[in-house]
């Protein structure tokens, strides 16, 4: 089960989206799982203030990753998600509504989201707010099993023009859920042997975030971010991004970055209990970890010659190698602390028209 | 040197010495309408990667490409 890629708007700035095509492939290969396919996304002035956009997004999903292996059977699926999306300005205020859908064997989602963005302070300040509603269903393959999940989500942002190549912005998310916010197919254990997990049927999780970009050159920009996270499953966690991007003549950009995670567990998370609780958990994304993610894109830029009157194009090849290394899950076919390696490859075209 | 101005510049007016204007005027922002300078370039990519981290990751939300919630099981 795979969450939801587009639910809410994200606007940044009070002005419209270009009109603009988007397409890509992705493939994910790590840890015994791979995911790849293709996604599309459209965007389109309808008036001088009104854009409207549409996308499209499948994965293609092989899983035996370390916890299905070990407690559960190796499955593929697909995940289908469309989005359709409108934004409307009205003077410096731009606001935009956002419904997503979400498919696949054994979940379905369902999300609505509002958001407004408004220039302030001579422009040099965008303030941002988003809401969006979800309702979810989690089923199993296998029997009649179905759950439902509600959730709401509260966005806040700001940008902040601080000097004339420098930008800062802070962004602060709450998300409340209510429902069957475990895996139906996943297992704890006690005293080694597998239980089902039960989790509370409530969760908040609240996210900061600030980070800056600044021009280093006419040539070169750099960027760093911070986020903290906290919930009520006593999860916390924090992570730091650096990225650098430089022009290499008129035709290429080429982009790097950087990205350390670490988190610590819930308090209902145990690789193996003492005993049975009323909550348990062993899914290792609840557990005490770190990450690393080094990443590189490459972008090739179309400006002149381009068919079909369209203004520029680019295509992009990204590629991010990431290791993850866990203190407290146990990879119970070598009785080792569970790590993987992973590698995400991402070919990407855009245009604008 | 322009941030430390900057910060003050905020400080000042907050505590009602100074009236605050925008100090960055829109002629000078050429360099930030560059589209390095974009919080972020290429959405989709962006949004992408950012799934792969909240599908393997506890945290979620708080980020420019962060898609809303999610129903993570």
């Amino acid at each position: 089960m795979v969450p939801a890629l587009m639910a809410a708007v994200s606007l940044r700035a009070a002005t419209l989206p270009e009109d603009r095509v988007e397409a890509m492939y992705h493939r994910y290969d790590g840890g015994g799982v791979v995911v790849d396919g293709p996604a599309m996304a459209i965007r389109r002035h309808i008036t001088n203030d009104v854009s409207v956009g549409a996308e499209y997004y499948v994965d293609s999903i092989s899983a035996a990753s370390v916890d299905v292996v070990t407690s559960a059977s190796p499955y593929s699926e697909q995940r289908t998600e469309t989005g359709m999306t409108v934004d409307w300005l009205y003077g410096a205020t731009l606001m935009g509504a956002t419904y997503t859908h979400s498919t696949e064997s054994d979940y379905e989602s369902n999300n609505y989201g509002l958001a407004v963005s408004q220039d302030i302070f001579g422009g040099m300040t965008t303030v941002t707010m988003g809401y969006a509603h979800g309702d979810d269903t989690v089923m199993r393959n296998d029997t009649d099993f179905e759950e439902p999940i509600d959730r709401d989500d509260f966005r806040l942002g700001l940008t902040q023009v601080l000097t004339p190549t420098l930008l800062a912005t802070v962004d602060y998310e709450a998300i409340t859920e209510e429902g069957y916010l475990a895996n139906p197919y996943r297992s704890a254990r006690v005293l080694g042997a597998q239980v089902p997990e039960q989790y509370p049927g409530t969760r908040t999780t609240q996210a900061l975030s600030v980070a800056g970009l600044k021009s280093w050159d006419e040539d070169t920009a750099v960027s760093a971010g911070y986020r903290y996270f906290t919930d009520t499953w006593d999860v916390t966690a924090q992570d730091i991004e650096l990225g650098a991007t430089r022009y290499l003549g008129n035709r290429w950009v080429v982009d790097l970055s950087y990205r350390y995670y670490t988190q610590n567990g819930a308090s209902f998370y145990s690789d193996d209990f003492d005993r049975e609780y009323n909550y348990m958990a062993r899914d290792k994304e609840l557990s005490d970890f770190r990450s690393h993610a080094v990443g590189a894109r490459v972008s090739w830029l179309f400006h002149d010659s381009l068919p079909f009157g369209l203004s520029r194009a680019n295509v992009t090849f990204a590629y991010d190698y990431m290791r993850f290394d866990y203190d407290d899950y146990t990879d119970l076919r070598t009785g080792d602390p569970y790590e993987f390696d992973t590698q995400l490859l991402q070919i990407y075209f855009t245009t604008w028209y | 040197m322009r941030i430390t101005a900057a910060v003050a510049l905020i400080v000042f007016s907050l505590t009602g010495c100074v009236r605050l204007e925008p100090w960055v005027k829109p002629y000078e922002r050429e360099v930030l309408a560059d589209p390095i300078m974009s919080i972020s370039r290429d959405p989709m990519l962006d949004r992408y990667r950012q799934h792969v981290f909240d599908t393997r990751e506890a945290a979620r939300g708080g980020t420019v490409s962060a898609g809303g919630g999610c129903g993570c099981n």
